[in-house]
């Protein structure tokens, strides 16, 4: 019985919120028509199809932050000489004391492969990767100390993306086709162990990007 | 099967090619000189060489080391031949329970073949070995005994 009332009242109010709706919306418009139409809808109209792109461009780059920012891809983009471990907050240095190198692959008797072989080890937890022209040779390695992502606002992150001196001479069209088949890039998507993966599937990421790209790979300014 | 060079022989096993070098070499070939302390890549007991570098064998797949070299503590030296590094382990009387021992053998012989003067940074840098018993000053110790050693027979 309450819940009939209830909606009987609902719909006997209606008519009287269309009504305030109406008033609304004729003040604010009436107001928008004084306050200045003719340059808000100017600008509106003239934005470009290049302008549109720029827009767009800027908010795929957003998303691909969100993936270069995931512990599968930063722990191993540091910034300083020190690999990370861990997911969200519990990241922290790798344990044991595990150090860039002069070669980005750990210190003479502490390199990354000594333990971290072409594929993840189920039996140790400790994760691995192979060089993509030979399933049994171990790619485990830090990005370069050029490729540090850690700390950056998205606008360095973008800058330090598109710089070749500092990518490895990859243009935009270049960096996508090595997140699409690097392995330690798949390796974000098959952690293994309790790792958490990247949350988005790889095919989206990749979508992301060649969107990013085709619409003229705009990072943000600051 | 599954065919490598141990400690100079030509050996071949049967176990699942996942295994862990660690439990081939102790539970199929016997050598019992490897320890297991983590099982999990942190504490160095289990390090052994492969061709010119060390690897952690709880963490390597056997299939992983078809046709290459792996020497293990047991072919090092002996009572009779003991590794430079064996000898200096000696001289400065290193060990307490001695579980963590041959890991750090195995990690310093590799570190003085590619360093063989090493700084104590340098030290700490490539050998992360834990050892329950804390014999790390004498580990210390004993490299550069070992360093020292070598320098004088060259
Ligand atoms: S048992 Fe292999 S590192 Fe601890
Ligand atoms: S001597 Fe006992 S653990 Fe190292």
């Amino acid at each position: 019985m309450k819940k009939k009332a209830a909606s009987m009242l609902f719909k006997k109010k209606w008519p009287q919120g269309i009504l305030v709706l109406v008033v609304l919306l004729f003040t604010s418009a009436s107001a928008f028509t004084i306050k200045g139409l003719t340059s808000v809808s100017k600008e509106y109209r003239t934005i470009t199809p290049v302008q549109e792109n720029e827009q767009r461009s800027l908010k795929l780059f957003r998303e691909v932050t969100k993936v270069l920012r995931h512990a599968r891809c930063i722990n191993c983009h540091p910034s300083d000489n020190f690999p990370r471990q861990g997911d969200g907050d519990e990241t922290h240095r790798h344990l044991m004391n595990v150090q860039r190198g002069p070669e980005d692959r750990g210190m003479l008797g502490m390199q990354c492969t000594n333990c971290h072989q072409s594929s993840n080890n189920e039996a140790s937890g400790v994760p691995g990767a192979p060089e993509p022209d030979n399933p049994d040779l171990s790619r485990w390695h830090l990005a370069p100390l050029s490729m540090g992502w850690m700390g950056l606002t998205d606008a360095e992150l973008g800058a330090r993306l598109l710089d070749k001196e500092q990518n490895g001479g990859m243009n935009p069209e270049d960096l996508v086709e090595h997140m699409k088949d690097d392995p330690l890039v798949l390796w974000g998507w098959n952690p293994g162990s309790d790792r958490e993966p990247i949350p988005i599937s790889h095919d989206d990421f990749i979508k992301i990007l060649e969107e990013w790209v085709a619409t003229g790979a705009h990072v943000p300014e600051q | 099967m599954i065919q490598f060079n141990l400690n100079g022989k030509e050996v071949e096993v049967k176990d699942d090619p996942n295994t862990p070098l660690l439990w081939v070499l102790r539970d199929s070939l016997g050598l019992k000189g490897t320890k297991f302390g983590c099982g999990k890549a942190l504490c160095g007991a289990c390090t052994v060489h492969l061709a010119d570098t060390t690897v952690r064998s709880c963490s390597f797949p056997v299939r992983y080391a078809e046709g290459k070299s792996i020497t293990t503590i047991e072919g090092l030296g002996d009572a009779e031949r003991l590794h430079i590094v064996q000898a200096a382990w000696i001289e400065e009387q290193v060990p307490q329970c001695g579980y963590c021992q041959p890991g750090f053998v195995m990690a310093a012989v590799k570190l003085l073949e590619r360093n063989p003067d090493p700084t104590e940074e340098d030290i700490n840098n490539a050998i992360t070995n834990l050892c329950r018993c804390g014999t790390y000053s004498r580990i210390k110790k004993a490299i550069h005994t070992a360093a020292r050693n070598i320098k004088a027979q060259n």
